[in-house]
């Protein structure tokens, strides 16, 4: 039945069909809920931060504008700069609430040990590099993230809070002009807002393929939390 | 400890965390058109209450050095209709009416009588640009004061030659920086950037700086909200 181990994980022992498979609590509802919001208030600000971008899709002067990419219509939501506004400004809200709960929730439930990245994890980050990209051998899995995956969703959340923060100095630089020339000025927080983006849809990409490479039972695993036969059990 | 741990059944210890789940579906109303529209407005409207809430009176927007300049000529020309509504400089007058001690017709030359500041501001256009450009003008304060306005009123609403048409609210309004605007660069307004009077104000989105001004009004009622408001930008977007 259930147990403690020393991951501090929730684990069952489940009848499924006629054998007996031991599962994993691996996520809370609180992480599954912002995990599903916030994959949609992302798609939302991308979407509609993109269609803003297309009014003037340039990092330089307005004259002489050099245009630097045009965004396709199909990858922008909004229809039109005001409409894409009022998308960005709301789903700013849910983006940044989401965010918050998140934080407060890890912190208070002590669960951000799962996703975050320490100093002992950084030994194991290059062999996790070489066994992905370079054809290494497999390090055993000890945790339920291992330290490469520690480090992205670490950095993903360093970059949530990067673009809320270079998105209050976009739509507010004068009140927060402080926060503004730390980051060089209205004008060059565009910029960064834009990086974050990038960043971001970079690493949603990368996580799409894991997600994909890792089959059914982890991916059900964020909607239900549990997970079957995970690994690092014995 | 999940209570599903209690009856290990995987099919109903999986629904049980699915149904968690279910509050997140309130984002699902912004998929219907009819509840999304009212809801984006809502967000905006929300939006818009918070930045009026940590709008500072006293905190000045930042200036430049005359060297930060953006040349004149570089200072792009935003119309949402004409360049030059054609507005006869010499006949020209400030309707201004509403809540006021004074209303009437105000010449150039009364609201220039009043004491004059330059300052180098920021403007930031919706779009994404900004320009750093130098503007003169009179404060909107010192103008209100003159015409005897009621401070308490909550908004400025002024029209256009061009039929545009802005409100302000009282604070920003008031904010020190806010301008009736008459020179830039040190040069009378020319015809493109509204002369003979624009409102400049640096703690503004770009759509709220009005030009070729024609009346001013000072009430707590706006019968509009401005010519890009009232399409769906936000109202109040201060910087």
């Amino acid at each position: 039945m259930a147990e403690s181990n020393s991951f501090s994980i929730p684990l069952a022992t489940v009848e499924a069909g006629e054998s007996q498979v031991q599962t994993a609590y691996e996520h809370p509802w609180a992480v599954r809920f912002c995990h599903w919001l916030n994959t949609i208030s992302l798609l939302v600000m991308a979407g509609s931060g993109l269609q803003i971008f297309r009014a003037f899709p340039s990092f330089g002067p307005k004259i002489p504008q050099h245009d630097l990419l045009n965004v396709p219509k199909p990858l922008a939501l909004g229809g039109w700069l005001g409409g894409a506004l009022q998308w960005h400004l709301t789903f700013a809200w849910i983006y940044v609430a989401t965010g918050v709960f998140y934080v407060a929730y890890q912190i208070f439930s002590g669960n951000y040990r799962q996703p975050l990245v320490v100093r002992k994890d950084l030994p194991g980050v290059w062999p996790m590099i070489r066994h992905y990209f370079f054809f290494g051998r497999k390090p055993a899995q000890t945790e339920v993230y291992n330290p490469l995956q520690k480090m992205a969703y670490t950095s993903a959340l360093v970059l949530g809070v990067l673009s809320i923060l270079t998105g209050i100095v976009l739509y507010n630089p004068v009140q927060f002009s402080l926060l503004a020339s730390l980051i060089g000025g209205f004008h060059l927080a565009r910029l960064w807002h834009f990086c974050v983006l990038c960043a971001l849809l970079l690493f949603v990409l990368g996580h799409l393929i894991m997600v994909i490479l890792h089959g059914w039972n982890n991916f059900t695993s964020m909607l239900t939390g549990w997970k079957r036969n995970p690994e690092y059990l014995p | 400890m999940p209570d599903s741990a209690k009856s290990p059944k995987s099919k109903t210890m999986n629904r049980r965390e699915l149904l968690k789940l279910t509050p997140m579906l309130f984002v699902g109303a912004f998929a219907i058109p009819k509840i999304r529209d009212p809801l984006l407005r809502e967000g905006v409207a929300f939006t818009d209450w918070a930045s009026a809430k940590w709008f500072r009176r006293g905190h000045l927007a930042p200036t430049f050095a005359d060297s930060e300049l953006t040349p004149l000529n570089q200072f792009y020309v935003n119309t949402y209709d004409l360049d030059d509504p054609g507005v006869d400089l010499e006949k020209w007058r400030l309707t201004v009416s509403g809540d006021v001690k004074r209303p009437g017709d105000y010449t150039l030359a009364q609201i220039q009588s009043l004491p004059k500041q330059a300052q180098n501001t920021r403007h930031i256009c919706v779009e994404g640009w900004d320009v750093i450009g130098r503007f003169g003008g009179t404060r909107i304060s010192d103008f209100l004061e003159h015409v005897g306005a009621n401070p308490d009123a909550k908004f400025l609403y002024v029209e256009c030659a061009d039929d545009y048409y802005e409100s302000l609210d009282m604070a920003s309004a008031l904010h020190s920086q806010s301008l009736l605007c008459y020179e830039m660069y040190d040069q009378p307004l020319t015809r493109e950037h509204g002369a003979p009077l624009r409102l400049r104000v640096p703690t503004k989105i770009g759509y709220k700086q009005a030009k070729y001004l024609t009346s001013l009004r000072v009430t707590d009622v706006v019968p509009k909200t401005g010519y890009w408001e009232d399409q769906g930008y936000p109202a109040y977007y201060g910087l």
